[in-house]
């Protein structure tokens, strides 16, 4: 028990760590990525290729004047970012990073938390990521960041339902709610996109609308908002609301992988794991799930210097008018192929 | 126990704050703090699937609709309404006796038997499913068409009238 603990407590460090790294490498990421897409170069001067580039950033946002506007509700204003960063840092607990590691006899389990309701736990944080925007454009006291707030909110809410939605249709497949329990299930390339290559396109859309990226980051769109819900903000609390969009597309990203995209598992893993052994096997998977969620996140990128902004009745008319037909189309349709085909005999 | 008694001590507090608050956004936030101490209680009585629904429906959901709506009503002093000194009276005196009516009425109660759960994994979805897709299938679908009626029921009320919208 007490060395289990430890390993847990050691595993949720490594996470949060990687959670960080990943988060501040993809500020870099995104501004390499979009110089390419625009012909330019990107930033290139701290360090080989730019490469401490965002170490300068952090360092420039710690060292910013911090300013709390005076008609500013002072608590929650502080509170607004901190929630935005919990709850982008909490996602990462139901995930499954890989398969169990026999190390020197221990058994390690790359998974901080395996509770029989994972999917829901995540659809519960993304649910509350919204407070954090919410609290901190009503604190700011200025017209911008409320309209930038309350959008947030309505957008969100939304694309809950078509995300839910998209979620049941797969669980109606998966017949559990645990992470650990569908990754295991697409074990080899029995991947579930094969399965649901509609929910997952609704998945995907839904999720950025919830982490509020290009085409749909209508709540600080600078165009009409000034900066949206951040506009009165400064310094690292600015720095957290940025940050945690970068975690959550990480973890969404993470989710998507595990959810669609086979998690640790890959074509051809238990010839691999018969060869480098117990202690590496699992290893190799974690790394494959992580070559996914970077791929996922240069999608996002991808898609955000490519699309251009929706406008907000459009969104809105994609969320309730396609989108949600579209999801529960999807539930039928699942519903009526599997029981066909174990009708059947399949 | 203790947790129990630190959870519920803190459920009341906070329901206190949510009635004394005297900006109503601020006793929004004291609410979902509330309904945060109830999703607690549920997972100490191992109900796991009741305690993450009512994280996602009241706290991610309700609640989120409850701050939407008074963050875009302009709530602050000028514009509340004063009332009369007579309303006042009524109200103290309301509560006075709903006080003296609780107060008696927790002199009467003896204390129940402990209550033995016949299968203490009854909280997990695997069951619940089972338990109402089985025995509670007929008031579990007709609650589903209360809730379709009540969707609507709103959508109706939403729609413009063809005729006066022309």
């Amino acid at each position: 028990m007490g060395t289990d603990l430890i390993f847990r407590i050691v595993l949720i460090v490594i996470i949060f760590l990687i959670s960080l790294v990943v988060a501040m490498y993809s500020t870099y990421a995104e501004r390499k990525i979009a110089a390419f897409f625009q012909d330019r170069i990107g930033p290139n001067r701290a360090g080989p290729w730019g490469i401490l580039q965002p170490l300068a950033d952090g360092g420039k946002m710690f060292l910013k004047e911090e300013i709390i506007p005076t008609n500013a509700t002072p608590f929650l204003f502080i509170v607004g970012p901190c929630l935005a960063i919990l709850t982008a840092c909490i996602g990462s607990a139901v995930i499954p990073w890989g398969q169990k590691m026999v190390v020197g006899g221990h058994t390690i389990d790359l998974q901080v938390t395996d509770i029989n309701v994972g999917v829901l736990y995540i659809f519960g944080v993304v649910s509350l990521g919204v407070y954090g925007v919410m609290i901190g454009g009503w604190a700011s006291n200025n017209k911008y960041s409320l309209l930038g707030a309350i959008r947030a909110a309505s957008q969100n809410i939304s694309y809950e339902i078509s995300m839910g939605l998209s979620i049941i249709a797969l669980l109606m497949l998966t017949g559990t709610l645990s992470l650990k329990e569908i990754a295991e299930q697409q074990h080899g390339a029995n991947w579930n996109v094969i399965r649901q290559p509609l929910g997952f396109i609704l998945f995907i859309v839904c999720a950025f609308a919830e982490t509020n990226r290009t085409p749909f980051d209508l709540p600080e769109c600078e165009t009409e908002l000034v900066g949206g819900y951040h506009t009165e903000y400064s310094s690292m609390k600015l720095g957290f609301y940025l940050f945690a969009e970068y975690i959550n597309m990480f973890i969404s990203s993470a989710v998507m992988a595990t959810l669609y995209w086979g998690g640790y598992n890959y074509p051809g893993m238990d010839w691999v794991t018969a060869h480098v052994g117990p202690a590496i096997g699992p290893l190799i998977g974690t790394v494959v799930l992580f070559a996914k969620i970077f791929l996922f996140i240069f999608f996002f990128m991808w898609v955000r210097w490519t699309i251009p902004r929706f406008r907000y009745d459009q969104l809105m008319d994609l969320g309730w008018k396609i989108l949600i037909p579209l999801a529960i189309g999807n539930i039928v349709l699942t519903g009526v192929v599997s029981t066909a085909l174990k009708h059947f005999g399949f | 126990m203790s947790t129990f008694y630190f959870i519920a001590f803190l459920s009341i507090f906070f329901s206190i704050l949510v009635i004394t608050a005297k900006n109503p956004v601020h006793s929004i936030l004291y609410l979902i703090l509330t309904f945060f101490t109830f999703t607690i209680h549920y997972i100490l009585l191992n109900a796991q699937f009741l305690a993450i629904v009512n994280f996602i429906v009241y706290m991610g959901a309700i609640l989120v609709l409850f701050l939407y709506t008074l963050m875009l009503i302009n709530l602050n002093k000028d514009s509340e309404p004063v009332k009369p000194f007579m309303v006042k009276v009524a109200g103290v005196f309301g509560g006075g006796i709903l006080a003296v009516a609780l107060a008696s009425s927790l002199k009467l109660v003896a204390q129940s038997n402990p209550v033995v759960l016949q299968n203490p994994e009854l909280g997990l979805v695997k069951n619940l499913g089972k338990v109402l897709f089985n025995e509670f299938l007929l008031p579990f679908e007709v609650s589903s068409v209360l809730l379709l009626s009540a969707m609507v029921g709103a959508v109706l009320l939403a729609t413009k009238d063809p005729k006066t919208a022309a």
